[in-house]
């Protein structure tokens, strides 16, 4: 009798559960892209990625002096993985008010209306370093307002560096002068240049040779004699045994393998202070900018901006958030706080002379160049990336070439 | 076995208290039903409303934004899947590659951990063994501590100057950098043979984007350390299913086998290895559904690397999800790994069935 009932009951069930999906489907806010917008006081909901502890505190204060100040309520979220909950939140129909965008993340954010472009409406926006509007642009609009940023440098052992009879005139400025000093200090026995093996270090060497991955207009250009030329130079290098991926040293990073002193130089951006500061006190060094390629100075650049959600109902509030917190003196107040370089060009001079030893990062800023904007890259880059761990023994051409194709399938061009 | 008589007794009812009979049976099945009506409602709100849901949102093109079930969420119809199995591209590719990742790690862990539990549940079932309590929570220990963590250990341990390479450098093993070594163990294994290059037959031919002899790779060093932390973990579990099922053995059975003179082996192997088929099911199949689902591991340890060879499909589809914004292809990845799992579950019973009937 029970064996006859059990189907119809399956079936009872899914309808049961079909009628529910349908509700639930009903259940989501299926509001237009842009809804309705509410003036007066706003309580906005700010979702940040700290970094720490120090940033978190920072922000929450800034948040909360303007929230007195102009009379409303800011309630600031620090995200443990800002990329999964702001996928939930922009599922769900509830996104953040306002939350930290990477400048890697623009392009899909943006590509899909989720964002409130709203750069033209921004105070000063022409203050803002040109390399950082370029980055948080997506087919001709500026997004988002630059929030700070960091640039690669090379950071030099100095103990070592003198160990080896090296002065300060003999600083690498070019390729051929890193090449020589790498081979001097290869014949005192010590590894010249460790560096984490992924495009986020490597392609510096491919902006220096003048080469890109996407170009402005957003088409793939990886496969270009230019690409092809830093290859080949950081292969060079790989090769003679003057350049070791960090992974292969036993250590999670470059600044790993910097502080534990396994290389005398490696490339990193100005986080690296704080981590020599708390895990390798003892290490003195000094910052280099990039030695120049053949086609002239570049190093790469990391930003984040003040992302405003177009389903926001508080537009107005919160570009007057973002202007209070992208102003001079609470982008320096920030720098204080947590180590980083305020975006706007007004800045400059003021950072300089609280943070000298930074000059290099800054001197950066002017040939900066930022992660590649164009949407649903991240497989197609973290393909590159393992294609990247391999590059001693795999030709740079066929790297290029599988990295073109794959660009050219994920932009549909 | 009912006696004739028995049968008579209670063969020819009068009508009236039949009816009665399943008059009370309905009430009885309407009582059942409302007892375990609240534990399918939240079956059915918290798992197959769900899974619907997910299933539909595979058929679509849905952006990641507002809800995937407005009328202006383009439909796809099967093209997500057939992204995944005809389309030549980075996501077929990455894909499959996570499949046979995990093919070796399933062909390696499941028999691995069963084989563990089993040996650890019949040492601690032992009668006269010194420490029994202590020995069964020790080998339980690993499966109830946080996963996050132990993967930590582990990654301190299998680092290139860790402990594990300190160990085997005593008995001048020179070990690898363990998660940077993407070298698989088949392709080592013909290198130290002799063969350097691989042969043209493999390489320029293949399967689903990966030519025979990337398929053909087996494990990577780096899947398994992996590999070896996960039957270290999980086996303490299985050892309980294991030990109770020991334990439930009639002591007589076991005694009457000793007094028709069966040694050792031959009790193990002809008494106590039948009587434990069941369990041996329910091992083997947990193991296998396990495994196959392989994501906190890959998450905290190697995020995929080194050269994709720890990628999993569970953590594929995460990452298509949630980096790449991709939710449509990566609701349907899940929903591949699910009909991988339940063809390779039901190839598993029919395996266990056609020996039982032997």
């Amino acid at each position: 009798m029970s064996r006859h009932r059990r189907p119809l009951a399956g079936v009872a069930v899914l309808a049961g559960a079909l009628l529910l999906a349908a509700g639930c489907g009903s259940g989501f806010n299926s509001g237009s892209p842009t809804s309705d917008q509410q003036s007066g006081p706003a309580d906005l909901q700010i979702m940040i990625a700290s970094s720490g502890d120090a940033e978190t505190a920072a922000v929450k204060r800034a948040a909360a002096s303007w929230a007195t100040s102009s009379g409303n309520k800011a309630t600031v979220i620090p995200a443990q993985n800002i990329d999964q909950q702001l996928g939930q939140a922009f599922a769900g129909s509830k996104p953040p008010d306002v939350f930290y965008l990477d400048a890697a993340k623009v392009a899909d954010y943006a590509s899909v209306g989720a964002l409130w472009a709203y750069g033209s409406r921004l105070t000063d926006a022409d203050d803002f370093y040109p390399t950082l509007r370029k980055a948080f642009t997506y087919q001709g609009t500026l997004y988002c307002a630059p929030k700070d940023f960091s640039t690669l440098g090379l950071e030099i052992n100095t103990a070592m560096w003198s160990r080896a009879g090296l002065t300060d005139a003999d600083i690498p400025t070019t390729w051929d002068q890193l090449r020589t000093v790498a081979q001097t200090l290869k014949n005192k026995g010590m590894l010249p240049l460790a560096v984490s093996p992924t495009h986020d270090r490597l392609d510096a060497f491919l902006a220096q040779a003048g080469g890109q991955i996407v170009n402005t207009s957003g088409k793939p250009v990886a496969d270009t004699p230019q690409n092809l030329r830093g290859l080949q130079y950081v292969q060079g290098l790989l090769k003679d045994g003057l350049l070791a991926y960090s992974s292969s040293l036993d250590t999670g990073w470059g600044g790993e393998a910097f502080g534990k002193a396994k290389a005398v130089m490696t490339i990193e951006g100005n986080w690296i202070d704080g981590a020599m500061k708390s895990d390798y006190p003892n290490v003195q060094y000094r910052i280099a900018p990039l030695p120049a390629g053949p086609a002239g100075a570049a190093t790469l650049e990391f930003t984040q901006c003040w992302g405003i959600s177009a389903k926001s109902q508080h537009h107005t509030q919160a570009l007057a958030f973002v202007d209070a917190m992208t102003a001079v003196p609470q982008q320096l107040a920030f720098a204080k706080a947590f180590g980083v370089i305020p975006s706007r060009q007004s800045a400059q001079a003021t950072y300089v002379k609280d943070f000298p030893a930074d000059k290099a990062f800054l001197a950066g800023a002017p040939h900066g160049v930022g992660p590649v904007n164009a949407p649903k890259v991240d497989s197609v880059l973290s393909d590159y990336d393992s294609q990247l761990t391999q590059l001693a023994t795999t030709d740079p051409k066929s790297i290029l070439q599988r990295l073109q194709s794959n660009l050219a399938a994920a932009l549909g061009s | 076995m009912a006696t004739p008589v028995l049968t008579a007794a209670a063969g020819p009812a009068p009508a009236a208290s039949r009816r009665g009979r399943r008059r009370a049976r309905r009430r009885e099945s309407l009582a059942g039903l409302l007892f375990v009506s609240p534990a399918i409602l939240m079956l059915v709100l918290f798992l197959l409303v769900p899974i619907l849901m997910a299933f539909w949102v595979s058929l679509t093109k849905w952006t990641g934004q507002g809800s995937p079930f407005t009328p202006g969420v383009p439909f796809a119809g099967g093209s997500n899947y057939a992204d995944l199995f005809v389309r030549n591209g980075l996501e077929r590719t990455d894909f499959m590659t996570s499949v046979r990742n995990i093919l070796y790690y399933v062909l390696l862990v499941v028999p691995l951990q069963t084989a563990l539990a089993l040996g650890l549940a019949l040492v601690v079932n032992r009668r006269r063994m010194v420490g029994r309590t202590f020995f069964r929570t020790a080998f339980y220990f690993p499966s109830v501590t946080s996963s996050v963590a132990i993967s930590i250990v582990f990654l301190f341990m299998f680092t290139g100057g860790g402990a594990i390479n300190a160990v085997l450098s005593v008995f001048g093993i020179r070990g690898p950098a363990w998660f940077s070594d993407a070298d698989g163990i088949v392709h080592l294994l013909l290198s130290r043979l002799g063969l350097h290059t691989p042969p043209a037959a493999l390489t320029s031919h293949g399967l689903l984007g990966l030519s025979w002899w990337e398929w053909l790779s087996g494990p990577s060093v780096a899947m398994c350390a992996i590999i070896a932390l996960v039957v270290w973990t999980t086996s303490g579990t299985f050892m309980l299913m294991f030990l109770a099922a020991l334990q439930d053995i009639p002591a007589e059975v076991v005694e009457s086998s000793m007094l028709d003179g069966a040694s050792r082996r031959q009790r193990l192997r002809y008494v106590i290895l039948p009587m434990l088929r069941p369990t041996m099911f329910l091992v083997l199949t947990l193991g296998l559904i396990g495994s196959w689902q392989v994501f906190d591991q890959i998450f905290v340890m190697s995020k995929g690397g080194p050269d994709k060879t720890t990628l999993s499909p569970a953590y594929v589809s995460y990452t298509t999800g949630f980096a790449d914004q991709n939710f449509p292809a990566a609701a349907a990845m899940a929903f591949v790994l699910f009909a991988i799992i339940v063809l390779m579950t039901l190839a598993q019973r029919r395996l266990l069935r056609e020996r039982r009937s032997s």
